[in-house]
């Protein structure tokens, strides 16, 4: 009798990380690079889902009494287009780009918990797959809007399964994202270089400390909502159903809890990224990292309090409506210091306009006009008119697109060096800029008046009244063209990948530690990291007569 | 059709909050002029000149500019919150008022149409608010499903319906006219065919129109008008809407007592004409998808009839 092997003898070792180029790598990884290329792979995939949502949306609103698209799906798309950009674009561009430059920023190997990383990672993207199973079932997609108020998103009144996924699938992104925040976190206090004091660390970093604090502290309210939806609509619970004694309101207070924080995690990276390109390519330290640092706290902290204006129109009473209008007016003043400081930065500096700083200016115009029409938000009386109306539409969309997304294009042209090793076309990236530009402008400018015109949003039609025509089909063709400048913006990607400049270290001669790495960096990212004297260190090794500011907290100084 | 306008109010109340919005839209262009001419300015005036390959002289800040535009911000916002508050105050009824009186209208929000009570003198009514020109109308808002919002910008503020949290808000009208609006709060799938009008009329003329909504229409007995007064019974659509004077009482559709007076069926969905009414009655959702109302498959007799019974109800 032959003996029987009790477990089978491996020939050859599993696949390790690193070692091969095989999918399995991907799939497997641990290496904070790799999960922060997914991170973008994953983002822009759904950023072309939301997208084509968005276009179908507008093709529907060219003009008045349209049966392109039934009300039924209409619903979805809009809900569908709400959710996929805020959870599934903007916030794992975002984390994505941190999770890829925090520990090279901080000179790190990795992140603090590598695992937990790739774990953050592949719920969020499970947490997508599930908000989108329900589209291709019968039941459809969820439609109560990406803020899903009670009680239209309770059970009497939406019965299919749509906002059930919902729920679940934010649950799911809710927890990566909750890991995400504890991950910078803990990187960030324990895994700086040598000498990297917390007045040393590049300006992005601090701006995604203080938004991964958000992102521990804001995101469970949600996921505690969430799971209170969840019980409401599988086990009758009632909690936010009014007609049983629950309260409409309540889910209110706590998705707005979460979802006015949930802003400036949206926001606060996209501010950092500007922080690292405008002082780049202006040739000049930031105007004052202690209020930079110190602004960005302010709004961290205000973020917690200012949920109330979202619910101005709910008629909550005087005391209600005048502390959240004062607390929400607040955050102007700390906005308005990165504005200044920003502007402040690029004067008297040498300015290179890159596609990545035609971004950078830009984003300073476009969050600029978002910033002020959300000053008139916060103002409870306009609110009574403003909210809900397609003002609001074109609010967030300067908040968030021009905002946002404008700074994450920045940094997409800013980095994308040094995750490939070749620079994104300049040529056709500026051809990408223009036609965004214009295209973003045409798209949401126009909504601004047709909201003031009296025109709600998510009405799938709308009848023929004066100039509400011809502002939709405004609305419509930017839509296009910004539709179209996508498309070029992933032409550039996958043509640079093949036939981009060899980037070279440092290519934009910038002074943080992730250009002191090879592009893109090895595994262990550095093999040796320098002493750290300052924020710029690599500045004080260009410059070793003229060293930077040691202690970046002083201001007031000129060299 | 008039243009709709937040900046066309026809009510202090509205007056009150465009000024407000005129007081923001100057502060916010001035500010935001300041910034696009800066940021122009600074990007012809401060880039880098081809083969200048020499860096700067690097400003680290100043802390008085710095601490300069921290309390220029903070000035301007405390004004707008001065302004906000007074503004406020102006647009609310204050909490003795809507503890003492009465509400002059009742607005009860339904997917997808709007009830309306007038508890001083009984009046019921749907979808288009009548009142009389000058006279501040105190207003209860309630939800009897999801929320709603009330939003007809000439004439109020935005104000939402909210199931088991009952509202108060002003109404008021300047000038005569009819003023458009509709739901504001995403309600469901016909959201964008809740629409409603506020028609203000003279005092004399509403109260002409007052006194019509409380007579009751006798109900026709013979010919065509007496025949869809049968059918109503008969194909259930009593199980749904009330006519004064007559067994049906119910309260999940709209009250037809007066139909015939309106300008619109559907919520706003088509202007009320005899036609529009009898394609209504063959095929709602085909005008209005979602439409609670279902369709009745009415024959073409039956439409006409119950269409005569309906027009005679004025």
């Amino acid at each position: 009798m032959s003996r029987i092997p009790w477990v089978p003898e491996t020939t050859e070792p599993l696949p390790r990380v690193g070692e091969s180029e095989g999918l399995l790598t991907w799939a497997a990884s641990v290496d904070h690079k790799q999960i922060g290329i997914m991170y973008f792979i994953a983002a822009l995939s759904f950023f072309c889902i939301g997208g084509l949502e968005a276009l179908l949306m507008r093709i529907q609103l060219s003009r008045p009494d349209n049966n392109f698209i039934d009300p039924e799906l209409f619903n979805q798309l809009f809900t569908m287009h709400g959710t996929t950009m805020v959870f599934l674009v903007i916030m794992p561009f975002l984390i994505g780009l941190g999770v890829y430059l925090i520990p090279l920023m901080i000179g790190a190997r990795d992140m603090a918990f590598p695992r937990l990383n790739a774990l953050s990672f592949w719920v969020v993207v499970f947490g997508g797959l599930l908000l989108y199973y329900p589209f291709i079932t019968q039941s459809g997609a969820t439609d109560v809007g990406w803020f899903a108020y009670t009680p239209l998103s309770e059970k009497p009144y939406s019965l299919n399964n749509g906002p059930t996924y919902w729920a679940l699938a934010l649950l799911c992104t809710g927890i990566g994202s909750v890991a995400s925040g504890i991950n910078n976190i803990i990187t960030i206090i324990t895994l700086r270089a040598p000498g990297m004091t917390m007045r040393r660390i590049p300006l992005f970093v601090w701006l995604l400390l203080v938004t991964s604090f958000l992102l521990a502290f804001a995101i469970p309210i949600l996921n505690a909502g969430l799971v209170t939806l969840l019980l409401d609509r599988i086990l009758e619970a009632n909690f936010f159903a009014p007609s049983s004694g629950g309260s409409a309101i309540l889910w209110q207070n706590v998705f707005w809890g979460f979802g006015h924080p949930e802003v400036y995690i949206l926001v606060l990276p996209a501010f950092a990224i500007i922080c690292e390109v405008i002082p780049v390519f202006s040739r000049q330290p930031i105007f004052g990292y202690g209020f930079m640092v110190g602004s960005a706290i302010a709004i961290g902290l205000l973020a917690f309090g200012v949920w109330g204006h979202h619910m101005f129109a709910v008629g909550l009473g005087v005391p209600f409506n005048t502390y959240f209008s004062l607390a929400s007016m607040l955050i102007a003043v700390p906005t308005g210091v990165k504005i200044f400081t920003w502007i402040a930065t690029m004067w008297g500096g040498k300015i290179y306009f890159a596609t990545a700083m035609m971004f950078a200016t830009a984003f300073v115009i476009e969050f600029v006009i978002g910033g002020l029409s959300g000053v008139a938000f916060a103002a409870a009386p306009l609110t009574w008119q403003l909210t809900d109306s397609y003002f609001v539409v074109a609010h967030i969309h300067y908040v968030l697109f021009g905002g946002s997304m404008f700074a994450i294009f920045a940094g997409i042209y800013y980095w994308f060096p040094k995750w490939t090793g070749r620079m994104l076309s300049e040529r056709i990236g500026k051809c990408h800029f223009w036609l965004m530009l214009i295209g973003f402008n045409l798209t949401f400018l126009f909504q601004h008046m047709v909201g003031l015109l009296g025109m709600p949003r998510r009405v799938y039609t709308y009848p023929d009244l004066p100039s509400w025509n011809w502002l939709n089909l405004l609305s419509t063709i930017g839509a296009c063209v910004l539709g179209f400048s996508v498309l070029i913006f992933i032409f550039n990607i996958f043509f640079s990948l093949r036939k981009g400049k060899i980037a070279g270290n440092n290519p934009w001669n910038a002074w943080t530690l992730e250009w002191l790495a090879a592009s893109p960096p090895p595994v262990h990212n550095f093999d040796e990291v320098p002493r750290i004297h300052s924020a710029r260190p690599l500045w004080d090794l260009a410059h070793p007569d003229m060293p930077d500011e040691p202690e970046s907290f002083n201001t007031g100084v000129t060299r | 059709m008039e243009l709709t306008s937040v900046f066309n109010p026809s009510s202090p109340q509205a007056w009150a909050i465009a000024n407000l919005g005129i007081f923001m839209i100057i502060i916010a262009g001035t500010i935001l002029a300041i910034i696009i001419v800066l940021v122009t300015f600074i990007s012809y005036r401060f880039r880098r000149k081809p083969g200048d390959d020499e860096e700067p002289r690097q400003v680290y800040g100043n802390e008085k500019l710095e601490i300069v535009w921290t309390i220029i911000p903070f000035l301007i916002v405390a004004a707008l919150f001065i302004f906000s508050v007074i503004t406020m105050v102006k647009v609310n009824p204050s909490s003795a008022i809507i503890e003492d009186q009465k509400p002059d209208l009742v607005i009860i929000g339904h997917q997808w149409w709007w009830e309306l009570h007038y508890p001083k003198s009984g009046v019921v009514s749907a979808n288009e608010i009548h009142i009389p020109v000058g006279k501040k109308m105190l207003v209860r808002l309630e939800s009897i499903d999801v929320i709603h919002d009330f939003w007809v910008p000439e004439v109020a503020r935005k104000i939402d319906l909210v199931p088991g949290h009952p509202n108060y808000m002003w109404l008021e009208a300047d000038e005569p006219g009819i003023y458009l609006g509709q739901c504001s709060e995403f309600c469901g799938i016909a959201h964008a065919h809740m629409r409603l009008r506020v028609i203000a009329h003279h005092q004399e003329e509403f109260d002409v129109w007052e006194k019509g909504q409380l007579y009751v229409p006798p109900t026709p007995r013979s010919g065509e008008a007496g025949k869809g007064s049968k059918l109503f019974k008969e194909k259930a659509c009593m199980n749904c809407h009330s006519i004064a004077g007559t067994d049906a009482v119910a309260t999940v559709g709209p009250n037809l007592t007066h139909l015939a007076t309106r300008t619109t069926i559907g919520a706003g969905t088509l202007l009320n004409t005899p036609i529009n009414l009898a394609k209504w009655l063959k095929n709602p959702k085909g005008f209005k998808p979602g439409a609670l109302m279902p369709n009745m498959k009415l024959s073409d007799d039956e439409v006409n009839a119950i269409v005569a019974y309906l027009e005679a109800l004025k």
